[in-house]
């Protein structure tokens, strides 16, 4: 067997992307790359090294380690069959990226969906721009690009007509997979001119001609199947997990329990008397702050997983485990809330919060809560090292595998240009993949073992004990509100470790763009407006979580509107809509944001009338005012993030016992003008799911510096009993002039609180701690 | 030696008999596409047919499976159901991620082998061991009510 085994091929994009007959000529390349100003690894949402002089701030993909590449060289080739290949350089982790960003190059090159093959970058963004993908970003931040390869590719083709025609250029049009010339209808296939365009020029990008958005086979339409769909519903498709090559060995790793612990001492004896068991290894502890490096541990090397595993039961580990061994999560909502009680660094300040509630009719206040989340990827971090000859080679289902190719090169003392980073398909990423701490636990390994493959596999209580959490929550809201209920002064507390503590163990305090998701951006039409982080201490990896700091921000943000509402006995749809005020484009920077998702503020400010807009088609569509039984009703909940707007109403029903079900979701989405229509609703429907399961199910506490659950037994997360019955998308149509807004994160945060706004309207019992579990029961 | 028919071909292998049938397929046979999610018979993920019924092959030692005739993701193509269930998945645009979809369906081939007309109650009852952290159950169940209706609820 030759190693990768063959089903891997379709997956590797080295193959493919050297191809010999390929529309390809790189001394002529003119294309340049829009390369970013920040070298290195720049953390995913935006965090940079403080000090020193700022260059002028870029935004968007042009803000991004390594920016955007457009070069048709990078991503497409064309074989004599006609067999077009295109490059997918982000991530498939659920999204359809795989689809959405091939389909985009091939709508502008003329191409015929059904001869199109797609290859997987390896991880290598001088060439291909930015591949971390996180952020809701792949498709706004390369629609543009994209279009830019596909029309650049069919102008070679084109040119490469006209030359074999001996006709000006202008009367040859790319159609369908051919070349046409208009005068005499004759015809060449695109693969009999794949020679003759690979010796032209790439033409300058000022030059090319782009389609007018009426003229798009594939983008918008929503007619294609998921590029991946047979391969997953047969079980070839293949995820880091699956990795196979010869002579490879498998691992597992006992990690320390206690974020910052190491390893005392260990006896293996009784797990190298495991059959199967090769070799164990112990992997140096990485001390705080995390990283993204492996936490160090003992790894057991055998023939097989289930022997690794047996193995590592063996194993007799005494842990040292460091200063978090306190770490308990009980204790420490306490002390954010003694937190929240106090005044924090103030991060917005409009009027005078103070002197307007002072002289408010009447003063209300309310506390939310929301726990550690882990990510349970349905496939547990997975990946495998080979290292032969000076080269290394990585597989493995990651999210930013250049960072995965820098930092595995960087703990083997290699070049980069020696690690090969293959990317698999991802069985769920949700952020946690960005991180490829498991990549390098791989490569130590195999190093261990003579450069041997390797292949490290998580189990699912690795997953839960040793995540890079979703952060806790304090958020302490206050609001003054004149006699008809209306609030003019608005306090707004939000105490929680950031994920800045997992690079640099001093910072206590949110970072901008953890404020600038949900908690400072909110747009309301509120004269007197405090916000307040005081400050809070991580005892875990904090890591980004889908969503991010949206979800508490907007769960205490949209339920607290609602609770406004209730006090003023008003109907909450029509005092959302007062509270967020007439239609009108808000500048972040008047938010005080001055992250915006990192995108221009000029560009994208935040436009309350579309955030008006999702929540009147939400709740028309959701027939808001329905008469509903006993029991019955909806709620709603309208939060702008990822610079998406994104209303929820659901409908719940809770019977006498306190049992919850939710007949019914409807959601409207405004993320500007869509690629891929199905794959938009796609993720509505996922997010909705995983929102419900953040409410009603996720906690991860921790006891003794240790994670109290260990599967889904503990870490509990939706079902398809429990889960929607009915999830309505409906998508606000865009305008593809105009810039597009992300898809995969934002329709998470509206889903709890519009879940605990219905529960509230059905039973009078107001949430504000998460998760909701048992909290209905009578 | 423990005897194993896996998709219709018989296999003699040297594992001890508590090894489960899981990493049985992935690690020694090949069979990736049986996935791993929980090892505790909590998720779904490893769900193949043990003698026409639905199992969670991470908790089934491959003692227990021998002399049994095993179907995995791999071959439920083979059987009409499987190969309608899976047009439907494909139709619909039921994966995300898809890592969870080889246990749906598998779950489901099982379930609709037994009931050819489920109602939604009896789908939840028969899919409720399977987690998808993607989402994905409100296209599985709409895919799952496809293929009976293309299937034109006969046993
Ligand atoms: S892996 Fe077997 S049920 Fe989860
Ligand atoms: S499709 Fe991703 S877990 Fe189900």
């Amino acid at each position: 067997m030759s190693a990768p085994v063959a089903r891997t091929t379709r997956l590797d994009a080295a193959a493919s992307v050297e191809r010999p007959l390929i529309v390809a000529n790189v001394s002529r390349r003119r294309f340049l790359q829009g390369v970013s100003a920040l070298g290195g690894l720049v953390l995913a949402v935006g965090y940079r090294s403080a000090g020193g002089a700022q260059e002028a701030k870029k935004y968007g993909a042009d803000g991004m380690p390594n920016g955007w590449v457009d070069n048709p060289l990078a991503f497409v080739s064309v074989a004599v069959d006609g067999t077009v290949t295109i490059v997918c350089h982000r991530s498939e982790m659920g999204q359809g990226v795989r689809t959405g960003m091939p389909m985009i190059v091939a709508d502008e090159l003329e191409a015929d969906w059904k001869r199109v093959r797609i290859a997987q970058a390896p991880g290598d963004e001088k060439k291909f721009g930015n591949q971390d993908t996180d952020g809701s970003r792949s498709t706004r931040h390369f629609f543009e690009p994209m279009r830019r390869c596909g029309a650049a590719a069919r102008t070679m083709l084109e040119a490469a007509a006209a030359e074999r025609w001996k006709v000006p250029v202008s009367e040859v049009e790319a159609k369908n997979h051919e070349v046409v010339h208009r005068p005499t209808r004759r015809r060449l296939g695109f693969g009999s001119l794949a020679k003759a365009a690979a010796g032209r020029p790439v033409p300058a990008r000022e030059t090319l001609r782009l389609k007018d958005p009426k003229q798009f086979r594939y983008i918008g339409k929503g007619q294609l199947k998921l590029v991946d769909g047979r391969d997953i519903v047969s079980g070839k498709a293949q995820y880091g997990i699956d990795t196979r090559l010869d002579g490879m060995l498998y691992a597992v790793v006992a990690r320390p329990p206690v974020y910052g612990g190491k390893v005392a001492s260990f006896e293996a004896t009784e797990a190298l008397k495991v059959p199967g068991v090769q070799k164990v290894v112990q992997i140096e502890d990485s001390p705080p702050p995390a990283h993204f490096n492996p936490l160090g541990g003992v790894a057991v090397i055998a023939r097989n997983t289930w022997a690794a595993m047996q193995g590592r039961q063996a194993l007799k580990i005494t842990w040292d485990d460091g200063p978090n061994a306190g770490y308990d999560s009980v204790a420490f909502k306490t002390t954010l809330e003694e937190s929240a009680h106090k005044p924090g660094k103030v991060v917005r300040n409009d009027g005078d919060f103070a002197a307007a509630a002072a002289g408010a009719a009447r003063r209300l206040e309310a506390e939310y809560y929301i726990p550690h989340l882990a990510h349970a990827t349905m496939e547990a971090p997975a990946a495998t090292v080979r290292i032969t000859n000076g080269k290394c080679e990585v597989w493995g289902c990651f999210q930013s595998p250049q960072a995965a190719r820098d930092l595995v090169a960087k703990r083997l003392g290699m070049s980069a240009d020696d690690v090969i980073v293959h990317v698999t398909l991802l069985g769920g990423g949700f952020g946690r993949k960005s991180k490829p701490d498991y990549a390098i636990e791989a490569a130590v390994l195999s190093k261990a073992v003579d450069g041997k493959p390797v292949k490290v596999t998580w189990t699912r209580d690795d997953d839960l004990h040793n995540g890079y959490y979703h952060t806790v929550s304090v958020e302490h809201l206050e609001a003054g509100v004149d006699a008809r209920g209306k609030p003019v002064a608005w306090l707004h507390r939000s105490v929680a470790p950031t994920i800045i503590s997992t690079f640099n163990p001093a910072a206590k305090n949110e970072a901008p763009f953890e404020l600038g998701m949900g908690v400072i951006n909110v747009p309301f039409a509120i004269p007197n407006v405090r916000i307040e982080n005081p400050e809070a201490t991580a005892h875990t990896r904090i890591g980004w979580f889908r969503s991010v700091s949206n979800i508490p921000h907007a769960f205490a943000v949209q339920s607290f509107v609602a609770e406004l509402a209730a006090a003023a006995g008003r109907d909450p749809k029509d005092f959302l809509l007062e509270v967020i005020g007439p239609a009108r484009q808000v500048s972040p920077e008047m938010l005080s944001d001055t992250w915006n998702h990192g995108e221009s503020p000029e560009r994208y400010p935040v436009d309350t009338g579309r955030l008006r807009r999702v929540a009147e088609v939400a709740a028309r569509e959701a027939g808001w005012g329905k008469t509903l039984p006993k029991g019955r009703a909806l709620g709603i909940a309208a939060h702008y993030s990822f610079v998406s707007y994104i209303a929820a109403v659901v409908e719940v029903a809770v019977d006498d016992k306190g049992m919850l079900t939710i007949p019914r979701v409807d959601m409207a989405v405004d993320c500007g003008a869509c690629v891929n229509p199905d794959r938009v609703r796609a993720q509505m429907e996922g997010a909705c799911v995983m929102g419900v399961g953040i409410a009603t199910l996720g906690e991860i506490s921790f006891k003794g510096g240790r994670v109290e659950q260990d599967n889904f037994n503990s870490y509990q997360v939706t079902r398809m009993a429990e889960a929607p019955r009915d999830i309505r998308v409906h998508i606000i149509p865009g305008d593809y002039r105009k810039p597009m807004g992300g898809v995969g994160e934002p329709g998470v945060p509206p889903i709890p609180p519009a879940l605990c706004n219905a529960i509230f309207a059905a039973t009078g019992k107001r949430i504000r701690r998460l998760p909701i579990r048992d909290q209905l029961k009578a | 030696m423990i005897p194993l028919e896996i998709n219709g071909k018989r296999q003699n292998i040297d594992l001890p008999g508590e090894t489960p049938l899981l990493w049985t397929l992935r690690d020694e046979l090949g069979l990736t596409g049986t996935k791993f999610g929980c090892g505790m018979a909590l998720c779904g993920a490893c769900t193949v047919h043990l003698d026409g019924q639905a199992v969670r092959s991470c908790v089934t030692p491959i003692s227990t499976a021998a002399n049994k005739k095993v179907v995995t993701i791999e071959a439920i193509g083979n059987a009409p159901v499987g190969k309608t269930l899976q047009a439907a998945w494909v139709d619909l645009g039921v994966p995300q991620c898809g890592y969870c979809q080889a246990g749906q369906i598998m779950s489901a081939a099982a379930l609709l082998a037994h009931n050819a007309k489920p109602t939604d109650a009896q789908i939840d009852e028969a899919m409720s061991g399977n987690i998808c952290r993607c989402g994905t159950y409100t296209r599985i169940r709409a895919a799952i009510k496809q293929a009976v209706a293309k299937r034109g609820g006969t046993q």
